[in-house]
């Protein structure tokens, strides 16, 4: 079981966590203007990242908070969580060196 | 028991680790046996000379023990201390004798020494690997019928116990500094190590005994590094507070972020466990730092006949005789590629076992061990092979020969009486929970087997988990490791999800002659008749691989699953290297290029109890209640499970099923009035500044118009335009709403809620609270239930003008502080009143009292649903799936149109979402109206293939007298008046479709 630091209680186990989806997916300011495409897009169309991606992730189980996480697809490690509304931080060049 | 015990035939008069003053009685396939406090099953039989133990799993070839630990394959067996208390398939080589101990042997019929499975030891040319396959394909029916419950019966391990499990397993959550896994030479010197650095160390040890190889030790030989070493070690660790000691717990699991599961076996090996005390316990240590020590498994050798009882590994029968005093046979002869087994003929031969031969499978034996056998004159011979063995139930003589590098035999074969062959093939580091956390694995050509290489997790191998053999070589890796540990624990953080410096691993030193052997043994022509076996387990032989690999398998891992070697509950723990080697040599490539089989959890088996822990039973899942809960069993409600609430289903009276109940229950609101809990509705509080404004965006229904003192059925869909939830919302103040969702979708809503609050509309001054245990809900529904309340409510006007349909006042009831809604999901006038839990059941008691007099009638979800349907009413989940639009469901009226946007608004602007085709609600008449549709059957046009919907409710309406259903029909509001079919077990029903509202069309009721 995971460890994962949610940044705003510290270090919890998964089980508090519940996953999210893919982060930085930003509902669009008026979706009425937008074509059936971009809008199908927003809806359906994820990343779907072998390495480091980018995904929310809820303390459902502790303060219920939305925030985000960069975790290495291949190796099931985060790198880093970081509040919604914050940019990403930049992921190590070589996410293979990363010690657990 | 008399006082005149006597010593087993087969145990040495001194010397082992086991208590001579504490016999113990214990039974083996109902016959008696003594042995000694200290034993296992297995030492306990083979002190009293019973060596057959077992039958194997598709030969039902006579077996005995092979290893004395956890490897063990084939002594497999049943301990019964009652019908609910039987434990099949447990090794006998590590169930612990207590007094009274029941064990019986498995997978024979009608006696373990007369098997009539063992016919297909002969019809064994009809069984090779993947024979199921290929043999039972016709006819195709027969599968499920014969072949498959006919295989079953016939292969197979012991049976599961026939009744429920009376004990209680425990569940343990630790966090500790370092973890030490194994409790032999290397675990114990990490312990002390890691201990003397200030850790708080947990180590533990599958045995009963901590010491691991060095309990197999013989006294004669204690030094430093042997049992003295272990008692002052031991004695040490104990006595600090800051080491936790846990015998009999196998680490089984290792799992992210060092989180590995420990199975503690609490009272396995009492003879009368206390009550109080779990069976087993559970324990997740979370552990900063782990050092594995875990040992190494010794292989066997390969050979034709490789498996009749009294063969058995080196180091079994060297454990047997130093720790369990068992003379494992009185004439040995023993087959090594590993200079070890010189050590345990020397052993074997002092004790006065006659040692027929050492034969070593290498061309030059000088190890030290070697030259003391030659001195102490045992006959030895190099570039040995084993050509076969005799014996029905335990071996009775071996052929060996003597071959060169091109396989031709040097001299002729010779032939040993025996009643013991040992084998060693060298050593297999136990490498299981190095892997299973993806730590990665080399393969090593000095010791010819895969050591771990880079940790994927904080931890370190130590001692012969890794290749290092040499007791004094062991102890100092296994404290350097506990040392690091110790100081890494010190300074890491185990969550700090900033990168660090990984666990490094240094080479260790290790030594050539532990090389050992694997795959099967040469032969001086291509081998016929006897087997050979690679895994005793699952009875995979040499002849099965070659099949494999000639019939094009490359691929160990499907060789692995079309022999099925290595997948057996051992694991392969004593045959995946040898079925390497072996494959490695068929393909004429390098081990390492074969590649390696993934080791996966549990390293040993664990029971499903210990997984259950606690939750099982009543704790299985959290039971949720209402306040008036107890009130309605007391008054014989039936209850259900919606989601994790019970709710009371229905009510029935003396004599009545449950048709009867919901009749009389429904013709009571329709008639006068019936009191409901709808306590289990979610209730979500939104609250703030902006609170109206942020149900605008998520809500598809317009707010603004929503006055305060109003409420309003509320709609919610999905960005994708569907269905998600619905419920009344009341203004309760300009800025605060009191949202109701569904009993199950009130956690889902709430989410869905913080989602769009925390992350996409953050300016939005909004605070969300859930108040759905909060609130009890009364629902009184019926033409007289204004008539019940008017007495019991102060502060509100109840008339239709003052509280009109969808009215919410806040006032007392009883004198308490009361919501009350008028709102109705049967059609009929209705109240809901809101009060705090603490006071459900005060009002409800009070509104039955005062209803008494106009006939009030409890009535429950079954009901409920009967009413709602009468009225075309929805239930989110029944009528929608995901797939529905609020249009589909006659919502369309609910759609705040005008709104710029609101969750979902762009979905339903699709075409798709207006096209015709689209399935929509309406409701379905039989031609008989005794017959009710089965909900979910599908709904066809006469003379068309293809459905072209669904019902998806359907109820016997005692208002109506006649069945009603509700179906989502293409095209549904079209085709009114069509009649269409519905195939049913009894033949197609004819139906017409109708109006989704049954009763009281213009709605007239709910007005009154």
């Amino acid at each position: 079981m995971l460890l994962i630091n949610c940044p705003y209680c510290g270090t919890r186990p998964e089980l508090e966590f519940a996953y999210g989806g893919q982060a930085h997916v930003a509902r669009p300011p008026d979706p009425a203007l937008l074509e059936a495409q971009p809008w199908a897009d927003f809806l359906y169309m994820r990343d779907n990242v072998r390495g480091v991606h980018a995904e929310r992730w809820r303390h459902t189980h502790g303060c219920g908070r939305f925030f985000n996480a960069l975790r290495d697809t291949t190796s099931d490690r985060f790198i880093a969580t970081y509040r919604s509304g914050d940019a990403a931080p930049q992921a190590p060049a070589d996410d293979t060196k990363v010690a657990p | 028991m008399s006082g005149a015990f006597r010593t087993a035939t087969f145990r040495t008069p001194t010397g082992g680790r086991i208590d001579r003053s504490r016999p113990l009685r214990f039974s083996f396939d109902g016959t008696s046996y003594t042995g000694l406090a200290g034993d296992t099953l297995a030492s306990g039989l083979l002190a009293n000379g019973v060596h057959l133990m077992g039958r194997s799993f598709k030969y039902h070839r006579p077996r005995g023990l092979l290893a004395a630990g956890a490897e063990e394959p084939n002594a497999l067996v049943t301990v019964v201390r009652d019908q609910a208390r039987y434990t099949p398939n447990l090794r006998a080589s590590q169930v612990e004798l207590y007094d009274g101990l029941t064990a019986h042997s498995q997978n024979r019929w009608p006696s373990l020494g007369f098997d009539v499975g063992a016919i297909n030891d002969l019809l064994s040319p009809l069984f090779p690997a993947g024979f199921y396959y290929k043999t039972f394909m016709w006819p195709r029916r027969a599968w499920k019928s014969l072949y498959e419950p006919t295989i079953r019966a016939a292969a197979g391990l012991g049976r599961a116990p026939a009744h429920a499990d009376p004990d209680r397993y425990a569940n343990r959550y630790a966090h500790c500094d370092v973890l030490v896994v194994g409790g032999g030479p290397a675990g114990l010197a990490a312990a002390q190590a890691a201990a003397a650095g200030g850790a708080r160390v947990i180590l533990c040890d599958e045995q009963a005994q901590f010491g691991g190889s060095l309990l197999a030790d013989a006294s004669s030989t204690t030094t430093a590094a042997g049992g003295a070493w272990l008692a002052r070690t031991l004695e040490s660790l104990r006595g600090n507070t800051r080491v936790t000691l846990l015998p009999r717990s196998t680490a089984f699991g290792y799992f992210p972020h060092n989180l590995v599961a420990v199975n503690q076996r609490v009272t396995e090996h009492l003879a009368h466990p206390a009550s109080e005390q779990p069976r087993e316990r559970c324990w997740q240590v979370r552990a900063r730092e782990v050092v594995l020590a875990t040992g190494a498994i010794e292989r066997p050798l390969v050979f034709p006949g490789n498996d009749r009882p009294g063969i058995m590994l080196a180091s079994a029968a060297r454990s047997l005789l130093n720790r369990y005093a068992v003379i494992p046979g009185r004439r040995a002869l023993l087959i090594t590629a590993c200079d070890e087994a010189y050590r345990t003929a020397l052993e074997l031969h002092q004790a006065g076992v006659a040692i027929a031969l050492i034969g070593d499978v290498r061309a030059r034996a000088d190890g030290p061990w070697a030259e003391a056998a030659r001195s102490a004159g045992l006959p030895l011979q190099t570039q040995c092979t084993v050509l076969g063995t005799r014996g029905r139930l335990r071996v009775s003589a071996v052929r060996v020969a003597r071959l060169d590098a091109d396989r031709r035999m040097l001299g002729r074969e010779q032939t040993h009486s025996c009643d013991l062959l040992l084998m060693s093939g060298g050593f297999t580091p136990s490498v299981h929970l190095h892997s299973q956390s993806r730590g990665k694995l080399a393969w090593d050509d000095i010791v010819q087997c895969y050591i771990p290489a880079q940790p994927a997790e904080r931890t370190r191998s130590a001692g012969a988990c890794r290749g290092v053999f040499a007791p004094a070589a062991v102890l100092d890796d296994g404290a350097a490791a506990g040392g690091a540990a110790a100081r890494d624990a010190a300074v890491r953080d185990l969550g700090a999800t900033a990168p660090g410096p990984a666990v490094e691993v240094a080479t260790p030193a290790r030594d050539p002659a532990m090389a050992g052997f694997a795959g099967a043994l040469p032969q001086p022509h291509a081998q016929l008749g006897a087997k050979a076996f690679v895994d005793w387990q699952n009875d995979v032989t040499t002849r099965d691989l070659a099949l494999a690999t000639r019939e094009g398998f490359v691929s160990i891992e499907h060789i692995k699953r079309y022999t099925t070697t290595g997948m057996a509950t051992d694991q392969g723990k004593t045959s995946n290297l040898n079925a390497l080697g072996f494959v490695s040599q068929r393909l004429d490539k390098a081990i390492a290029e074969v590649g390696l089989t993934t080791f996966r959890m549990p390293y040993t088996p664990v029971s499903f109890g210990s997984f259950a822990g606690f939750a099982r039973g009543e704790l299985f899942d959290p039971v949720r209640t209402t306040p008036i809960h107890d009130w309605a069993a007391r008054h014989g409600a039936v209850f259900e499970d919606v989601s994790l609430w019970k709710r009371a289903r229905h009510f029935p009276e003396a004599g009545e099923d449950m048709h009867a109940a919901v009749a009389r229950e429904c013709r009571a609101v329709r008639a006068a009035c019936g009191i409901f809990d709808a306590s289990t509705l979610g209730k979500i509080e939104v609250v703030g500044p902006d609170a109206v404004n942020f149900m605008n965006r998520l809500y598809a229904n317009a707010w603004n118009t929503l006055a305060v003192g109003r409420c309003r059925y509320g709609v919610l869909l999905r960005e994708d335009g569907f269905l998600l939830d619905d419920g009344v919302v009341a203004r309760t103040a300009e800025d605060r709403l009191h949202v109701t969702t569904t009993t199950g979708g009130a956690a889902r809503v709430l989410a869905m809620m913080e989602d769009y609050l925390q992350t996409e509309w953050r300016e939005l001054r909004v605070w969300l609270t859930s108040t759905t245990e909060q609130w009890a809900v009364i629902a009184l529904q019926g033409p007289l239930s204004r008539r019940v309340l008017q007495g019991l409510v102060e502060d509100i006007d109840l008339s239709a003008a003052a509280l009109p349909h969808m009215g919410v006042a806040r006032g007392r009831i009883c004198g308490l502080p009361m919501l009350l809604f008028r709102v109705s999901f049967t059609g009929e006038l209705g109240f809901e009143v809101n009060v705090p839990a603490d006071f459900a059941l005060e009002a409800w008691e009070a509104i039955c009292q005062a209803g008494a007099a106009h006939g009030i009638t409890p009535y429950g979800t079954e009901a409920m649903h009967v009413l709602r349907a009468e009225k075309g009413y929805i239930t989110i989940g029944q009528e929608t799936d995901g797939t529905v639009t609020p249009d589909d469901v006659g919502l369309g009226w609910a759609i705040g149109r005008n709104k710029p946007d609101f969750v979902g608004k762009r979905s339903l602007a699709r075409p798709a979402m207006s096209a015709t085709g689209r399935k929509q609600l309406v409701g379905l008449l039989t031609a008989d109206p005794g017959s009710v549709l089965e909900e979910g059957s599908q709904v066809m046009t006469p003379g068309q293939p293809r459905p072209i919907g669904h019902v998806t409710s359907s109820y016997h309406s005692p208002t109506l007298q006649r069945s009603i259903a509700l179906a989502m029909i293409a095209d549904g509001r079209a085709r009114i008046g069509q009649t269409l079919s519905v195939p049913g077990g009894a033949g197609d029903v004819p139906v017409t479709v109708s109006s989704s509202v049954f009763y009281d069309p213009k709605g007239e009721r709910l007005n009154g």
